[in-house]
């Protein structure tokens, strides 16, 4: 029984014992010296596990008693995590070390926090998700908090920590509500009591508390404040990387509770996820306007991009998760391609978050600029661009799952927030004559740049078969 | 060899347009030109060794789409080799002549290259048109009419630095939409009634559409002679009859050579070779072909007389080239429509030959354009003066009457009468009356052309006349070979065009049994055969053509009589009393003034129609797009999304409890609202 269960969590367990043994073997040796091998090693590491997830696993597997659920949607997220935390890893290795921020524990931080992502979005119970998402957050807080010798770093990581307490107070109260109600903290025990008629009044209170407390983690509105502050203080790739996985399992938890749980009360919670889709895509879309800061303004693109993954969600569909699913698949791709881009920003060795540096860049380094041009029209969903094909998938869902009005406000918001990605189109190819960047950057960056950008084009073609992971995943979760 | 001849002309555009900067602007125009002239040599071969069965030649699928579907074919019957003569002839000729017309053009500055756009241009013309006369469906068709219209503007607009040639450009694509739109509206009626755009079953249908009703604009209307109308109207336009000629005239702004291939022999024929086309659907609608009757009638004799004032030598050859397609509709309309396409094939030679002729004129007397200038070129410039001589003695129908002897236009021209006449309709005997006036003021205004231009004594500037030149061989060679058409096409073709039934029908590939099929049924249907068998289709009981060989003495030599008037009248007034004229304007001055002012139609057009709809542009333009559109989203951009943007800055304190008081807030909005707006 036992053996059964731990060979289902078996990649979970590597990737746990890993951090803990390079910790143990990085204390006792040479320390932060050893921190560059050890961000690369941490890298090969993910993306073997996710090779191996992605080849290996099959059909629904259930893992102590139903807490822990190995099933498509979770092997379809858990490789999307990896592969974006390994990504953000790889970047940010160079840019860390010639800053001399990188400590050996980052790398290892890192793989915290994705073994809780990992958790969180095979979660089968509530005590689980709980255990998953206090893992990554803690390990958030501390990696936001870094660079210790940083006011706003510091900052950063000391309004997370206090917000993201209060978020899993919510929570814990929500989830402390459902037990109350339902007699049992098991998924498949919490919707058996919904199988008799209505859902009771308490539980959906209960659930309420639930979504709040996940909508802070996806960063929604109104449960987004920490986000500029926080993508602003903390170092760039910590930023990149609280952009990318993070917010891929707590989309991932998000559905898996939605659906596991409380997937006979679709049309109670249908609502609730599409009043905070709405709201984030137009805050999103509104408040990053007046950004001239490039990483407070992902920041409110990140919240606008959750809004419009949000209204996959709201669909309450297969076809919403599927959509869902790859809208998150190519948020993630260019993000990745936008942060290695902004890692690069740098004049005389200086980090530069300014937009307004990015003036006339085009002459200078016109393959760079035309590659963040790809980008930025992706982000605001100019077609052909991949981007384009996520906004439509969750528009189509949206409609297709009676929420017509949801659609066209997502349509209105992303014309919004087309403004300030072409501003910076704007910038680099037709600003005023000035002090411009330096051409610097390491040639890992630029690969990923370059790598993303072509993605954005080329994915037209078949989106490398995420479409159909996608379906596939999505029947595996909605049945 | 069709194929070939369909697509030398698109290679040699596309070669002249976008390769002379490659092979240079000469090698560029020698290409396009050698071009057309392979394609004007394969045309004559399939037209001579045509057998008259009609065949198709499958290019592509062009489109699929529900149970629409058209292919890109190439339909080879008699029409389409007349066509295609005519319109690889005349246009082969037409780029050799630009070689001479086009060169030192006063209206480039020094250096500049436009010759190749000229010449490109004129091929892409080439190939509009040949798609549009060897189509195989109504789509191809219209994808060569339109094709056909974008190459008349760009050329009528080729001196885009004239704001004249400009405004004509726009004008003569705004009046052909109107004319498109009636087009279009017919082949979506016959896709709506046959759901199909392909010749074959639309014509096999034609019987039937002769018996369906179809309520259009809330009235209940007889299916052929709706579409037969609409059809018509598409041809008004394109083809300058009267109410939508206006623009044919202002045309003239373009370079001469392209008056004589667009506007004389090929595309303003295309509203012709439409109805002709159109033959089996027109013969099931005897309202619209009456319209026909009377639109044509009326435009020859409309033209005809504005043609008698006018003094821009251009001018008066575009008026006669409005008449003369009158005549055609006439021809088309009583149901001969041989005789409608050979007047359009001996026009073509004539008229090309007059335009160039023309254009030679206008040459060596340094573009100078106004007859009132001209005069005793005839020593001058003597070989412009032969072949002019002959292309007016074409077009006003010289010839031994009552008998088969005579320039092109004495052939086709009484042959339109006659068949005129010999509808024995009320509307034929009026047309036949109209014609044979407008015959005598095409006579007329014709030899006026040629007295106050050849003979005579020099007016005007002394000096350009002192200095006007014979024109460059390049331009004298198809005014030669135009001569020879203007004087023989009407006499080698008149048989099988205009002559027994049995030879016309042999000529158009219909077969002998339809002929005799009228005595097998009575409701015009014949048994064994369908409807579009061959070329052309006429009816059982049309009896036009037996009735017009049939015509009485006088009604054969009336256009002979008129043009000896017309041609003595001229006599008088410009050679023998050349003040008369002057005299004559004078006392009749407003008769005067109406003709020289055209009928005042582009004053009263300007008054009813163009006014009040750019004032209702004008008004949508600044009021409705300009104020409420722009003024709405700039509102919105430039005031109503800033101003939240500043608020959700203002509520990004910085402070922690604002944060945690925002999750407050936001947690007790979510369960008011699952409260309130949930299904509880």
């Amino acid at each position: 029984m036992i053996q059964s269960d731990l060979s289902i969590i078996l990649p979970e367990i590597i990737l746990a014992v890993y951090a803990m043994a390079a910790l143990m073997a990085a204390v006792y040796t040479s320390k932060d010296a050893m921190a560059p091998l050890l961000t690369w090693v941490t890298g090969g590491l993910m993306v073997a596990l996710a090779g191996w997830i992605a080849t290996n696993g099959e059909g629904t597997n259930i893992a102590f008693n139903g807490m822990f659920i190995d099933d498509g949607f979770a092997r379809f997220a858990k490789v999307a995590i990896l592969l974006a935390a390994a990504s953000v890893l790889v970047m940010s290795q160079d840019y860390m070390t010639r800053r001399g921020m990188l400590a050996f524990e980052f790398p290892l931080l890192v793989a915290l926090s994705v073994v809780g992502m990992m958790m969180m979005v095979s979660a089968g119970d509530l005590m689980s998700l709980y255990m998953g998402l206090e893992l990554q957050s803690l390990a958030l807080y501390v990696i936001a908090a870094m660079r210790r010798d940083s006011v706003k770093s510091t900052e950063a990581g000391l309004k997370y920590f206090v917000l993201g307490a209060l978020s899993s107070g919510l929570l814990l109260y929500g989830a402390s509500l459902v037990y109350g109600y339902s007699g049992t903290t098991l998924f498949s025990g919490i919707i058996l009591t919904a199988q008799h008629g209505e859902v009771s009044l308490g539980l959906l209170f209960g659930l309420v508390f639930l979504i709040s407390g996940m909508a802070f983690k996806v960063s929604a509105v109104p449960f987004h404040m920490w986000t500029p502050d926080v993508y602003e203080g903390a170092p760039t790739p910590v930023t990149a990387f609280f952009a990318t996985a993070p917010k891929v399992a707590a989309m991932g938890l998000f559905a898996r509770v939605l659906y596991d749980a409380f997937g006979l009360a679709v049309a109670d919670w249908s609502q609730v996820i599409a009043l905070l889709s709405v709201a984030s895509m137009f805050l999103g879309a509104v408040a990053a306007i007046g950004q001239r800061d490039i990483k407070r303004m992902m920041a409110y693109s990140s919240i606008a991009h959750m809004g419009f993954a949000l209204m996959g969600l709201a669909a309450g569909t297969v076809f919403g998760v599927q959509a869902m699913l790859i809208y998150m698949a190519i948020y993630v791709t260019m993000n990745v391609g936008a942060f290695a881009f902004i890692l690069m920003m740098e004049k005389d060795g200086v980090p530069v978050t300014d937009i307004r540096s990015l003036n006339q860049y085009a002459k200078r380094a016109p393959g760079r600029a035309l590659a963040m041009l790809i980008l930025l029209f992706s982000l605001a969903g100019v077609p052909p661009m991949l981007g384009f094909f996520g906004k439509f998938y969750v528009l189509r869902a949206a409609y297709e799952g009676g929420l017509a009005w949801l659609a066209v406000a997502g349509v209105i918001a992303s014309v919004i927030g087309a403004f300030y990605y072409l501003r910076i189109v704007y910038y680099m190819y037709f600003g005023d004559e000035g002090e411009g960047l330096d051409k610097s950057g390491s040639p890992v960056l630029w690969g990923f740049l370059m790598a993303s950008a072509a993605v954005m084009l080329l994915g037209i073609i078949n989106m490398f078969g995420v479409e159909g992971a996608a379906a596939a995943a999505a029947a595996a979760l909605v049945n | 060899m069709e194929t070939i001849i369909l697509f030398a002309p698109l290679v040699g555009a596309l070669i002249a347009g976008f390769g002379w900067k490659l092979i240079g602007e000469t090698a560029a125009m020698w290409v396009s030109t050698g071009m057309l002239f392979l394609a004007a040599l394969l045309s004559w071969i399939v037209f001579l060794t045509f057998d008259g069965t009609t065949e198709q030649i499958h290019i592509l699928r062009f489109i699929e789409s529900g149970s629409l579907s058209a292919d890109w074919a190439i339909r080879v019957d008699r029409l389409t080799t007349i066509m295609l003569i005519v319109v690889t002839t005349v246009s082969a000729l037409v780029h050799l002549y630009s070689f001479g017309y086009m060169d030192n053009d006063p209206q480039w500055p020094e250096g500049e290259s436009y010759k190749s756009r000229f010449f490109a241009y004129l091929s892409f013309f080439t190939f509009s048109m040949l798609a549009l006369v060897t189509s195989d469906n109504l789509i191809q068709m219209f994808f060569g009419w339109e094709g056909v219209g974008v190459a008349s503007y760009l050329l009528i607009g080729f001196y885009y630095r004239k704001p004249t040639a400009n405004a004509a450009a726009i004008k003569a694509f705004v009046v052909n939409r109107v004319g498109d739109f009636g087009f279009a509206l017919g082949i979506f009626g016959l896709f709506f009634l046959t759901d199909s755009v392909s010749f074959d079953v639309i014509f096999a249908e034609a019987p039937r559409l002769a018996e369906t009703q179809l309520t259009f604009l809330w009235t209940q209307w007889n299916a052929a002679n709706l579409i037969a109308f609409l059809l018509f109207v598409g041809a008004m336009g394109k083809s300058a009859q009267l109410f939508l000629h206006t623009w044919l005239p202002d045309a003239m702004e373009g370079p001469t050579p392209v008056s004589a291939l667009i506007h004389a022999a090929t595309m303003v024929t295309a509203g012709v070779f439409l109805i002709v086309r159109m033959s089996p659907l027109m013969e099931f609608a005897p309202e619209a072909t009456t319209f026909i009757v009377y639109i044509g009638a009326f435009t020859a004799f409309f033209a005809a007389t504005v043609g008698l004032v006018q003094k821009d030598i251009k001018r008066v050859i575009a008026y006669s080239t409005c008449s003369q397609l009158g005549y055609m509709f006439v021809a088309a309309g009583v149901g001969m429509y041989s005789v409608a396409m050979f007047h359009l094939l001996t026009h073509a030679f004539f008229k090309a030959l007059l335009f160039l002729g023309a254009g030679s004129v206008i040459h060596a007397m340094h573009h100078e354009q106004d007859m009132s200038h001209y005069g005793g070129l005839r020593k001058k410039i003597p070989f412009t003066y032969y072949s002019m001589l002959i292309g007016t003695l074409a077009i006003t129908g010289v010839g031994i009457p009552l008998t088969y002897i005579g320039f092109a236009g004495f052939l086709s021209k009484d042959a339109i009468i006659e068949s005129a006449w010999g509808a024995h309709t009320e509307a034929g005997m009026f047309a036949f009356w109209l014609l044979v006036v407008s015959a005598f003021m095409t006579s007329f205004y014709s030899w006026r052309l040629m007295f106050m231009t050849f003979f005579g004594k020099p007016r005007g500037d002394s000096h350009t006349h002192d200095h006007a030149h014979e024109s460059p061989r390049t331009m004298l060679v198809p005014l030669g070979v135009l001569a020879v058409g203007a004087i023989l096409a009407g006499m080698i073709w008149v048989k099988p065009f205009f002559g027994s039934h049995e030879q016309v029908s042999a000529f158009y590939g219909v077969p002998i049994q339809a002929t005799e099929a009228a005595d097998t049924t009575d409701d015009g249907t014949a048994i064994g055969w369908s409807v579009g068998q061959g070329a052309i289709y006429t009816h059982p009981d049309n009896q036009v053509l037996e009735n017009a060989h049939n015509a009485p003495k006088w009604v054969k030599v009336s256009p002979f009589i008129a043009m000896m008037l017309g041609l003595g009248l001229a006599f008088w007034f410009y050679i023998v009393n050349p003040t008369l004229p002057v005299r004559l304007a004078a006392n009749m001055r407003p008769l005067y003034l109406f003709l020289w002012n055209k009928w005042y139609f582009d004053e009263i057009y300007d008054a009813l129609l163009v006014r009040p709809l750019m004032g209702i542009g004008r008004l949508l333009w600044k009021r409705g797009d300009g104020n409420v559109i722009d003024g709405f989203l700039n509102g919105v951009a430039m005031g109503i999304v800033p101003f939240f943007t500043r608020l959700a800055g203002k509520a990004q304190t910085g402070f922690l409890f604002t944060y945690a008081f925002w999750m407050v807030l936001g947690i007790a909005a979510l369960i008011t609202w699952m409260s309130i707006g949930g299904v509880h």
